[in-house]
């Protein structure tokens, strides 16, 4: 058993989130709170930026629920960079607790679910859950440095650059109709794909390994949800994934939206679209949220996806091995 | 590679069909458009400064110099990289490529100090080219000397 049932139904308060300006150009544009118009954000470097971004869609996200900071009881929150420092400078000039956590790209569905978790066990009153990543602070971690005259090849995603922030709190005195009903931690998964531009591949069956016990632990099958929403796989990935649930018998096909494919509207060098930790956190929190809370969408069952990988790893020549979480939310009215 | 337990070779296989393959018609246009525009503009420089009164290795590495200088600036404007999106190995393989290589990670890794971010970083990229580079300059020479007793 993977899944977890919450008897309580934690909710979501509110969500806040900020994007860089080629994500702003996409549907996210008129749904965040803070569209900056420049990736640094003000800082000097591309770190503090992340940080600073990561930091505004939290204190945003409280101020959205109508709480103050001290009212919140924990903050669970990741990023992609070494060490987790966004997070942890972030949670330096907050005055709540810091759980760090790290499910890379899978961060923003993993600190939810666990959010849930301390909240619907009667740990914590109100948690913040929130997890961002930014292109070039990513780009220097993993690839090569910005201004080098590299081609992408067609395969590869763009790092979303952007933070998203959910306040949850307790079923009973909550005003919100968005409740956490289950939640499915993922196993790790690794099929062997060991080319690091192509992440949506080595995703995929690990995604799909998630939504298959998902629909097993509930009984549910792919038409309980309106949408179900898989993070940053891509549009190769998301093609994969179909056809892997297809195999087992699964058609997602009718109701599959990936938010990395969804991110960016103009695909120039893209390629298979947006990923990153702030690709899902970002999308959810502005795009998919808003859909929630005016009832557009009344289940959904939220997949982000990680490939936990490091350059050290392969340069060692390691395959990738990668994990999904899925939360599954829902409309309820009383 | 070795064979892990976790490996599964008919995903690999399935995803290597499906990979999206790359426009190698339209690359090598670009490529060759760009890299032998670069060229071009060398072969200017050098017709240029001949008629300045340059010749033999003073006017090969005055070109060198100013093909350098551009790569170099370019970078700093930030727009080698876009060029090199589109060209690929047309502006990698020629001397201003090199120039982007060590100019590109001195910029970048420039916020963690001078002497243990740029200075330390700037051949992060160029440096194998440069390890192999003058390993096998060397090894060609020393068997070009041997050659030569015979």
């Amino acid at each position: 058993m993977q899944t977890v049932f919450f008897s309580h139904a934690p909710r979501i308060a509110a969500g806040a989130s900020c994007a860089g300006p080629k994500e702003c150009a996409g549907i996210v544009g008129n749904y965040v709170d803070k569209a900056l118009s420049d990736d640094l954000f003000g800082e000097s470097t591309y770190e503090k930026a992340e940080r600073k971004m990561l930091s505004f869609a939290i204190g945003q996200a409280i101020r959205n629920a109508g709480y103050t900071e001290e009212e919140i009881d924990v903050l669970i929150a990741g990023d992609l960079l070494n060490q987790i420092i966004s997070a942890s400078f972030a949670a330096r000039e907050l005055p709540m607790p810091f759980l760090g956590v790290y499910g890379a790209c899978s961060t923003m569905a993993e600190s939810l679910a666990l959010g849930a978790c301390l909240i619907d066990g009667g740990y914590v009153r109100r948690a913040v859950a929130a997890t961002g990543s930014h292109f070039s602070s990513a780009e220097r971690q993993y690839r090569y440095p910005l201004e080098l005259g590299t081609t992408r090849p067609p395969q590869s995603q763009w790092t979303v650059t952007g933070a998203g922030a959910t306040v949850l709190e307790r079923a009973s005195g909550s005003s919100s109709p968005l409740a956490i009903t289950s939640a499915t931690f993922g196993r790790v998964v690794d099929f062997g794909i060991s080319d690091v531009n192509n992440m949506g591949a080595a995703m995929s069956p690990a995604c799909c390994d998630t939504v298959l016990a998902h629909f097993r632990d509930t009984g549910r099958d792919a038409s309980a949800y309106d949408l179900i929403v898989t993070g940053d796989l891509g549009a190769l990935g998301s093609r994969i994934l179909k056809d892997l649930c297809w195999e087992k018998g699964v058609d997602l096909q009718p109701n599959h939206v990936d938010c990395g494919e969804i991110v960016y509207q103009v695909v120039e060098d893209e390629f298979q679209g947006g990923s990153g930790a702030g690709c899902s956190a970002v999308v959810f929190n502005s795009y998919l949220l808003d859909k929630l809370r005016r009832g557009a969408c009344r289940r959904m069952l939220f997949v982000a996806t990680g490939a936990l990988l490091s350059t050290v790893s392969s340069g060692q020549g390691e395959s990738i091995p990668c994990i999904a979480h899925a939360v599954s939310i829902e409309y309820r009215e009383e | 590679m070795t064979e892990q337990s976790h490996y599964n070779r008919n995903y690999v296989e399935y995803v290597n069909r499906f990979a999206p393959p790359s426009k190698h018609f339209r690359t090598c246009g670009h490529a060759f458009l760009v890299g032998g525009g670069i060229c071009c503009l060398g072969q200017f420089f050098r017709f240029m400064l001949s008629f300045a009164g340059l010749s033999g290795d003073v006017l090969a590495g005055t070109v060198s110099v100013l093909l350098i200088f551009l790569g170099t600036f370019l970078t700093g404007l930030g727009v080698y990289d876009r060029i090199g999106r589109v060209a690929g190995a047309g502006s990698i393989v020629p001397i201003t490529g090199f120039a982007n290589s060590v100019a590109s990670p001195a910029i970048e890794f420039k916020t963690e100090g001078f002497v243990y971010g740029m200075a330390a970083k700037m051949f992060l990229v160029a440096g194998p080219i440069l390890v192999f580079g003058v390993t096998a300059g060397t090894a060609v020479g020393v068997l070009y000397r041997l050659l030569s007793y015979l």
